[in-house]
């Protein structure tokens, strides 16, 4: 396979992945924002949001002060955003548009249609609903992705490409998500009243698409040592920082073979990484301190992201 | 469709049997299917100069096929072989000995001097003394078997995914009839290709060469077509940043590492192919990709400098080198051509110019063109005038009556021009697909059938019998 190819496979898949992502941050902040209202201070949701996202700098550069409003704009439509939905809408179709005699049918249909019906977030945005209709086609929109690539494409390179771009993005995604709240995980935080962390908690899981995850699993109220558990170490958790990368130490495994045994640098960073959030416990997590061991996430699932571009596609 | 006595023409019989039976509302609803067919497929074409620049457009798609008996295709085949065989030869002896011009069949300055000669080729030795592997020859028709040839194109043809979709779409829209008729296959033809480039690979290559298709990217007019065809052939569609020259060789960068490339089906224009030998600013091309062709370690198809035998100020002596590297009587004729460099020819374009089609010798897509008849005096005065400041860079042609073909237009089925452009693909022997590319001037006695100038196209059909079975 041409390394232009893997590369657009890639890309595509981190794209999507991204705009899901952006979708379910914005939810958890109108959430916080509304429950606001009701007697829990908000803190500064907007703000956390665009560091989640990675893009308080970019936003810094443009606007002066943080307002509701301005983040949904920049991370909905600003076209000058490269993380807003509209913008990883566009540059997931046209890596895909280049690759449209490679892709299957179903998974360029999956990606064309978003694209060819993207007005929709515009159109939403002044409804009265809008935000929570934009956040539920964009999940929609990647779910009908995921289940086109799954469900239709032949077990091959490319497909390990795309399975590594999800996983990659999520990885990254579920670290700063974590990272952001870090502060409310912290166990010798003091609680101030209880209300607004246990709303914080719920946020972080609300993002993740964890809630009911939470329940089933713990069965107990929500307690942030095992938010930790599930959304760094828990294998059954999809958006798990572990779970994403037994999809990245399985896409590169399966890569591996499939190009007759040839491993390297990503694979071995991977394999590492792996090993770690296999065998680490939260206490462990929380001896090495929290905010640490999510920023060492972040930069190893950076350098894993260069290794593959390094190995497959330069 | 009609012979000269205003009859139906034989292999027509089918065709007007079934459009007579076929109301204009069925008609209609096949036409809208097509479209959405192609529209789905992505089947379009960019056109330049447009308003909005990159736009997408499809090419107007007409139902009705053009047909052509069994008889009719042997003679034109025939006649397609000795012409590209005697091109390949000419362009090998241009690039070499040049005993063409030490015969005084042409002069020297008109060679040398052309722009599409190419000095990097000179003394160079290709694979099986090929340069036009792929070669598309614009014909058309006057009478029963008059064929004449409007134009070689020697250099990178287009047009033949048209052929294979316009195919495809007449098969799904009426199956009733491929059922009941005998109609010659095109769909091998990427097969044949294939074949074809793969003979051309440099013999160290091996028997299994790596074969590629060399895309200026999917801005260009043609994308959809280069596309469809990797895909067809099941090989690489690459970019010029998918390749590097390293040690004597082109590689293509995969997710293997570097993978050496055999055979480059290049649909790049000269001009473009290699920054290091020719244009400097062209980021389409391969840097040292010249150099790795004259070491004979990767084989370009077509050849660089193949459009020396297409230009149209040497199309005049294509009769010629069928007589004299062959030995044979063509079998295809030429239009008559009058050549504007020359004054006396000149001056009897000049007074004859509203009856006439004058062309500039470097223009292609139907731009820079005259047709006199459907031309206003005024715009026949313009163009004389630039003729005549700039006459070596006219040809001109009378006017041909060109045979129609039944179309379905808004007023019903009419008779419209049409035009043919059969594919003949050399390698170990020669390959003609039965058919080709039929473009059609769709506005009312028009007789510019190019898509940039809004033509449109349809299926192709050589009628080889009615099958024995259908009623």
């Amino acid at each position: 396979m041409l390394s232009r190819t893997a590369m657009n496979h890639y890309w595509l898949a981190r794209y999507v992945e991204r705009t899901d992502y952006v979708a379910r941050l914005l939810d958890s902040a109108a959430r916080m924002t509304a429950l606001a209202s009701t007697g829990v201070a908000a803190g500064n949701e907007w703000e956390s949001l665009l560091v989640a996202a990675g893009c308080k700098e970019a936003f810094d550069a443009v606007y002066d002060k943080v307002t509701s409003e301005r983040v949904i704009e920049f991370m909905t439509l600003d076209p000058n955003n490269p993380s807003s939905i509209a913008s990883a809408m566009d540059q997931a179709r046209a890596n895909a548009r280049v690759e449209r005699a490679v892709l299957n049918t179903d998974t360029w249909a999956a990606v064309n249609d978003t694209w060819l019906a993207r007005d929709v977030v515009e159109n939403a945005r002044s409804g009265p609903d809008g935000l929570r209709e934009i956040v539920d086609w964009v999940k929609s929109r990647a779910n009908a992705f995921r289940g086109a690539w799954e469900g239709t494409m032949l077990r091959r390179d490319s497909y390990q490409f795309i399975r590594l771009g999800l996983a990659i993005e999520r990885a990254d995604n579920t670290a700063r998500l974590l990272d952001v709240k870090y502060h409310v995980l912290m166990p010798k935080h003091d609680p101030i009243g209880g209300g607004l962390d246990h709303a914080h908690w719920d946020s972080i899981l609300r993002a993740a698409t964890a809630l009911r995850a939470y329940q089933h699993i713990y069965r107990e109220a929500v307690k942030p040592r095992q938010v930790i558990d599930l959304l760094a170490l828990n294998p059954e958790m999809p958006r798990s920082i572990r779970a994403a990368y037994d999809e990245i130490a399985g896409g590169l495994s399966a890569l591996s073979t499939f190009y007759g045994g040839r491993t390297g640098e990503a694979q071995r960073l991977a394999g590492s990484t792996h090993a770690r959030l296999k065998y680490a416990t939260v206490e462990e997590i929380f001896d090495f301190g929290l905010h640490e061991f999510l920023e060492d996430m972040v930069a190893r699932t950076d350098r894993i992201g260069a290794a593959i571009q390094g190995q497959y596609m330069s | 469709m009609n012979g000269h006595d205003g009859a139906v023409r034989a292999p027509y019989e089918a065709v007007k049997s079934w459009l007579d039976r076929t109301p204009n509302e069925i008609l209609d609803l096949k036409t809208a299917a097509a479209e959405g067919l192609f529209r789905r497929l992505g089947v379009t074409f960019a056109v330049y100069d447009d308003a909005t620049a990159g736009a997408e457009r499809l090419i107007p798609f007409d139902i009705i096929p053009r047909v052509l008996d069994m008889a009719e295709w042997e003679q034109l085949s025939a006649g397609l072989d000795q012409r590209v065989r005697a091109l390949n030869a000419f362009l090998h002896d241009v690039y070499h000995e040049r005993e063409f011009i030490r015969a005084g069949k042409i002069s020297e300055e008109k060679i040398l001097m052309n722009p599409a000669f190419l000095a990097e080729m000179q003394g160079l030795d290709v694979a099986r003394g090929l340069y036009t592997h792929i070669c598309g020859v614009d014909i058309v028709r006057t009478g029963a078997s008059d064929f004449y040839v409007l134009e070689d194109n020697c250099r990178t043809p287009s047009g033949v995914s048209y052929m294979l979709e316009n195919r495809e779409t007449m098969i799904r829209l009426f199956p009733e009839l491929f059922s009941a008729l005998d109609i010659a296959p095109v769909d091998n033809y990427p097969i044949a290709l294939f074949e074809t480039l793969q003979e051309a690979a440099p013999a160290r290559a091996g028997p299994n060469p790596t074969i590629v298709v060399l895309t200026p990217g999917r801005y260009n007019s043609a994308y959809y077509e280069h596309a469809f065809l990797a895909d067809e052939m099941g090989v690489e569609l690459v970019e010029g940043p998918d390749l590097v020259v390293e040690n004597g060789y082109v590689f293509m960068r995969t997710t293997e590492g570097r993978k050496r490339v055999d055979v480059i089906y290049r649909r790049i224009d000269d001009d473009y192919l290699d920054p290091l030998a020719f244009r400097h600013d062209s980021a389409l091309g391969v840097a040292g990709i010249m150099a790795v062709y004259r070491l004979g370690n990767v084989t370009l198809v077509n050849a660089p400098g193949a459009g020396i035998a297409d230009d149209k100020s040497i199309y005049p002596y294509t009769p010629e080198m069928v007589r004299f590297f062959l030995g044979e009587e063509p079998i295809l004729s030429n239009v008559e051509t009058w050549d504007c460099s020359d004054p006396a020819q000149c001056s009897h374009v000049l007074a004859n110019i509203e009856d006439m089609v004058v062309k500039n010798v470097h223009g292609s897509g139907g731009y820079g063109m005259l047709v006199g008849p459907t031309s206003t005096k005024e715009e026949c005065a313009a163009f004389a005038k630039i003729v005549e400041t700039y006459p070596e860079r006219y040809i001109a042609q009378p006017t041909l009556a060109l045979s129609t073909s039944p179309t379905y237009v808004d007023q019903g089925v009419a008779p419209r021009h049409v035009d043919l452009r059969p594919f003949v693909l050399s390698g170990e022997t020669t390959r003609i697909i039965p058919g080709g590319l039929t473009r059609v001037a769709l506005r009312e006695g028009s007789l510019v059938v190019n898509s940039s100038q809004g033509g449109g196209t349809k299926d192709t059909w050589v009628l080889r019998g009615v099958k024995a079975d259908a009623s």
